[in-house]
């Protein structure tokens, strides 16, 4: 889901970066209202997990790959707007040094992977964990398919914003400029992929780290409670 | 053990497991993530390379492009195992650097 250089035109990469700064400005300021400091090292570890889920390419036989994200599970133990930073930390790293996701693209991925994904997947955790205890194993089912939720969601912001290209930039001939794919294909593709493997392996991570957490360090599952007061 | 040593070593075991990453999709001829071809990949799917596309897609060089070293992409799957664990330990000590320099800052300035 890291849309590289070149496949998204001035329009959209502008309007990745508008809609990022007020994003990082806003959840500066909670983290800053929030987070404690022995949550610091807890932020650190959730942008290093991202960084290193998002290497474990899992293929569909024949197509294409794609990979977990990391970002609702820390959002559950950090806030989603802690985790929105964390994620950043992850893209802005991989898009500079690695060349994963471009540098003119680095507005949107951080909206799609840093934003969208861990919001939206934050929202189903809660819908689905309720006020149930730190060990319940609604937690875990919430964890799983807020995970599953939030990527299939991300995906499909992804793939409108290529399919969004051949419309808004074309030559008089009507050859793209930029994402020759329009919207149908576009979507498609994305929603697709991340339906059908790679949500289920951000779910399985997601839970499994959960269920851990769980036997190992409650606690740590009950901090957004104290994050919320 | 404290939880954070254990979130650590599981960090570590990643970083060593990250090859995995690497071999599954090329074991079942996945090809690229859909919307990361190249220009020559492009032109085979449509017919042409987008001209827009062709300027900006090589505006940035990145140190380590894909996660192999320079001049090792042709090296064979031990040597882009080395380079892709060397990239994950890289990876994720500057991540993890630069999220608790930004929440060392944030939290300092509450005090």
């Amino acid at each position: 889901m890291h849309i590289p250089d070149g496949y998204l035109g001035p329009i959209t990469c502008v309007a990745g970066f508008a809609a990022m700064i007020p994003v990082w400005t806003i959840a500066s300021n909670r983290v800053k209202k929030t987070l404690q400091a022995k949550q610091v090292p807890l932020m650190a570890i959730g942008a290093a997990f991202s960084f290193v889920i998002m290497m474990f390419n899992v293929p569909i036989p024949g197509g294409t790959t794609g990979h977990a994200v990391g970002a609702v599970l820390a959002a559950i133990l950090l806030g989603p707007w802690a985790a929105t930073l964390s994620v950043s930390v992850a893209l802005v790293l991989q898009a500079i040094l690695f060349g994963d996701g471009g540098i003119t693209a680095i507005g949107a991925n951080c909206f799609n992977m840093a934003f969208v994904l861990p919001f939206t997947g934050y929202a189903f955790y809660k819908i689905i964990s309720g006020n149930s205890p730190a060990t319940s194993i609604r937690r875990v089912i919430g964890a799983g398919f807020g995970g599953y939720i939030g990527l299939v969601i991300a995906s499909l912001c992804a793939g409108i914003e290529f399919g969004l290209q051949p419309i808004l930039h074309h030559t008089a001939s009507g050859q793209a400029l930029y994402c020759p794919y329009g919207l149908k294909t576009s979507v498609l593709a994305m929603v697709a992929g991340h339906a059908l493997v790679f949500g289920w392996v951000e779910l399985l991570v997601t839970a499994l780290v959960v269920k851990f957490l769980q036997k190992q360090e409650p606690s740590l599952l009950r901090v957004e409670l104290e994050v919320v007061k | 053990m404290k939880i954070t040593t254990k979130l650590w070593l599981g960090l570590g075991t990643l970083a060593a497991l990250s090859p995995i990453g690497l071999y599954l999709p090329d074991k079942f001829k996945a090809g690229d993530a859909w919307g990361e071809w190249g220009g020559d990949k492009i032109k085979e799917l449509v017919g042409y390379v987008p001209t827009g596309f062709e300027k900006i897609s090589s505006l940035w060089h990145a140190a380590m492009p894909d996660y192999v070293f320079k001049g090792w992409e042709e090296k064979g799957f031990g040597h882009l195992s080395f380079a892709y664990i060397i990239s994950a330990i890289v990876g994720i000590l500057l991540c993890a650097i630069g999220a608790w320099l930004l929440g060392k800052l944030l939290v300092k300035k509450e005090a």
